[in-house]
């Protein structure tokens, strides 16, 4: 049994050697490094990861560490020069990288690590682009309603140059989408194996990825992160886009995060955000589901700011209404709706708990951004900024009783295994 | 390009008995290019006190006349081999003339002695070496586009991503043969400039610096080999708004990392201030011409006929970073030398005014 399981495998390598695939032009000529097996003599390579000024682009540098940590507290701080990444001047232009989590390098292997760092200015308090920290102190606030999260990251594939679509064809475009959704075949899918490698990379360094689909653009994938508590939520999405960007490099591929890269029928990309509560997963969570639905409607704005890198703008070339978007101008919800800005999951109806879907935030959006409003509109915002709200818009059909959210004790609950909800 | 089709060359695992290859590298006559070759050695062995002194054909160098060109390289530091593997040797090797005296090229021997004068005071060294990848030809930077130029600087900071970042195996694979090498490597990132990179190599102490930095850039031009590229140590390889490449270089001594060492590192700075021809003529290995090209007061550079100083001012010619600044000890970053600098001369330069008072 076992012998006719290695030589299937070993005949499944041969297989995908034949496919011929992209390669970096790198003077290896697809073959491996042959100095990546040498020996490190204990020392440890730890690759420092951030975000830089655009708020949706990473940079990343290594260092040498002489032993393996065992804890983000172990690591040393660092720093860099924000004057070359849009975040400080020249006469003061050191920022400050405070490590918050780390994985295993997939790329180095061994007892290398992937370091997620936040930016702090020079006094140490967070760098005006560093979306974690906020997030962190409304998740700390939040802690006990256990708000768990999933996101949905949607990304175009460009050539090598970052401009046109990879796979499309040179002078023109594929058919109309239709067949490209979850397809299988080489007219079908382009860059399988960047997705392939990707998730196998995020397992291996400890990403939780949940799943993976071929999207309805062609050359155009989603990959799921989830389920996460708190802040985990932005730490493991921008590290998992990393890995995606340094994976396409071995492929010559480009990854895109444009909400919308090709204009006219084509789909855009999001970032759609599961969330759920304590109270939200137990029996009657579908009442506070609605409740956060009237918070949600009440915030819209707030919520359209935070849900790109720009304030709302890049998100205006997405959210028509069409291609299975909302209009950016208006907030709604439905039960199985993609065409709603949340969608509550048909299942979830049904049980009468679970969670919702959020589909208005931008492939290009900071999850740090994204949850930290989320929870800041759901739990933690007054109440009476709420309701005056609705006085201010005066719809008759919202309900005025809107409720200071359930806490979990309110409730006799007991803590469910996560991967039971994950859908 | 060299026959193998990307294949592993079939004879490096050949059995070599007691017999190890000692590869004697050294400095030739331009100061910034590196030669070689191997000896076989019959007993294996890291020190260089155990091999021999060797010589070579200095006409052939820029280093000597015909009539009388041996000159001898004298091994000072031993580094395993990361090309050949097991018990064989890189050797850094210092260059002597016919009568067993200094050569004139040989930079290493003063920095030496002057290291060893005020070893007291412990000098620690961090280098952070910038250089830029070309294709094959040495001509056009490698990745860049066959007819133009790549858009403008910014997103390729430690970037990441086909379209930001060239070359990354080569720097990937540098890393790793300098840690097996025994090479002190600290870190490494892409640069402001298109298919331009760094490293830093420390702390090293004294004499180490140099040493450590001269093997690093050998183990660089040699990686580069295996990907058909060609290492640039240019300090402006490319005119116009792309940045020039240097060789910062971070220094402290015993006082100034102690508690209270904030003042020390100022009258140190005020020190090099005095002395900012001298220093230049030391930067590169030109006496300052090529400085001349890459330090504008742009890009990042203080301009070469002023010399200035400031916390976290990277336009400044002497940097100190803003935690030393808080901590109130530390080290300071001279930004002046060129990418192409001897280190030794670098390093011997800055302790004769700091630690000497010449």
């Amino acid at each position: 049994m076992i012998d006719r399981l290695s030589k299937s495998r070993s005949s499944a390598r041969k297989i995908n050697k034949i496919i011929p695939t992209p390669v970096a032009d790198d003077g290896l000529d697809g073959k491996s490094n042959p100095f990546f097996d040498l020996d490190q003599n204990g020392a440890v390579m730890a690759y420092y990861i951030w975000i830089d000024g655009t708020g949706e682009n990473m940079r990343g540098k290594t260092r040498t560490l002489q032993r393996k940590p065992t804890s983000v507290n172990e690591l040393p701080e660092w720093n860099y020069d924000g004057s070359s990444t849009g975040q400080s001047t020249g006469e003061n232009s050191d920022v400050l990288l405070r490590p918050v989590a780390f994985y295993r390098d997939p790329f180095r292997r061994g007892d290398n690590i992937l370091v997620m760092c936040e930016t702090l200015c020079p006094d140490g308090s967070p760098h005006p682009t560093n979306h974690r920290f906020g997030c962190k102190e409304k998740m700390d606030k939040a802690y006990a309603h256990r708000p768990w999260f999933g996101i949905e990251q949607e990304y175009t594939m460009l050539d090598c140059n970052g401009k046109h679509p990879y796979g499309w064809p040179e002078n023109g475009y594929p058919g109309p989408q239709g067949p490209y959704y979850c397809g299988v075949g080489a007219n079908r899918v382009h860059g399988r194996s960047i997705v392939e490698a990707h998730y196998r990379a995020c397992m291996y360094a400890g990403i939780k990825i949940a799943g993976s689909n071929a999207e309805v653009m062609p050359s155009q994938w989603e990959y799921q992160v989830g389920p996460c508590e708190g802040v985990e939520m932005g730490d493991m999405l921008w590290v998992s886009r990393w890995i995606l960007c340094r994976v396409a490099e071995e492929f010559n591929v480009v990854i895109s995060f444009d909400p919308k890269p090709i204009k006219g029928d084509w789909n855009g990309a999001g970032l759609h955000t599961n969330i759920s509560t304590e109270a939200m997963r137990h029996p009657g969570g579908l009442a506070v589901i609605q409740d956060a639905m009237s918070r949600f409607e009440k915030m819209h704005i707030e919520h359209i700011q935070a849900y790109d890198p720009n304030g709302g703008e890049d998100n205006k070339r997405r959210l028509t209404g069409a291609h299975e978007t909302a209009s950016i101008h208006e907030f709604s919800y439905g039960v199985a709706n993609r065409g709603a800005s949340v969608r509550i999951p048909r299942q979830v109806e049904k049980d009468g708990f679970g969670y919702f879907e959020d589909r208005r935030p931008a492939s290009n959006a900071d999850p740090y951004a994204v949850t930290g409003r989320i929870i800041q509109t759901m739990i933690l915002e007054n109440t009476e900024v709420i309701k005056a709200r609705c006085k201010e818009t005066q719809t008759s059909d919202i309900s005025d009783n809107i409720e200071s959210p359930l806490s979990p004790t309110d409730l006799d609950l007991k803590i469910e295994n996560k991967e039971d909800i994950l859908v | 390009m060299d026959g193998l089709d990307g294949q592993t060359n079939p004879f490096l695992d050949l059995d070599q008995g007691e017999a190890i290859q000692a590869y004697y590298i050294w400095i030739d006559g331009s100061g910034q290019a590196l030669r070689g070759k191997t000896k076989t050695i019959l007993k294996k062995t890291m020190d260089p006190k155990d091999l021999p002194i060797w010589n070579f054909d200095g006409s052939s160098t820029n280093q000597s006349l015909g009539e009388n060109s041996d000159i001898y390289i004298k091994p000072v530091a031993c580094f395993k081999d990361p090309f050949r593997r097991g018990d064989n040797i890189l050797v850094m090797c210092e260059t002597l003339d016919h009568e067993g005296n200094v050569h004139p090229t040989n930079k290493r021997n003063s920095c030496f002695a002057n290291m060893e004068k005020c070893k007291d005071l412990h000098p620690w060294f961090g280098i952070e070496q910038e250089y830029t990848m070309f294709d094959y030809t040495g001509v056009h930077p490698y990745g860049w586009p066959a007819n133009g130029y790549p858009g403008p600087q910014g997103p390729y900071y430690c970037g990441v991503g086909s379209d930001k970042v060239k070359g990354r195996k080569i720097v990937e694979a540098h890393y790793r043969a300098c840690l097996y090498a025994g090479i002190k490597i600290a870190g490494s990132n892409a640069e402001v400039m298109p298919s331009q990179w760094e490293y830093q190599v420390g702390p090293c102490e004294g004499i180490e610096m140099g040493d450590h930095l001269w093997v690093s850039r050998w183990i660089l031009q040699r990686i580069a080999e295996e990907f058909n590229v060609v290492i640039s140590f240019d300090p402006k390889p490319i005119p116009g708004d792309w940045n020039g490449a240097g060789c910062h270089t971070n220094i402290s001594t015993q006082p100034m990392r102690e508690d209270g060492g904030y003042p020390e590192i100022i009258k140190a700075i005020e020190l090099m201030g005095e002395k900012h021809v001298e220093h230049i003529i030391s930067y590169d290995p030109s006496g300052g011409e090529d400085n001349k090209r890459r330090l504008t007061g742009l890009h990042e550079t203080a301009s070469i006929d002023k010399f200035s100083y400031g916390v976290a001012h990277r336009g400044a010619s002497v940097r100190i970073p803003r935690q030393v600044e808080a901590d109130g000890k530390g080290y300071f970053e001279d930004r002046r030398p060129s990418s192409n600098s001897d280190p030794y001369v670098v390093t011997n330069r800055i302790i004769r005014t700091i630690c000497l008072g010449e």
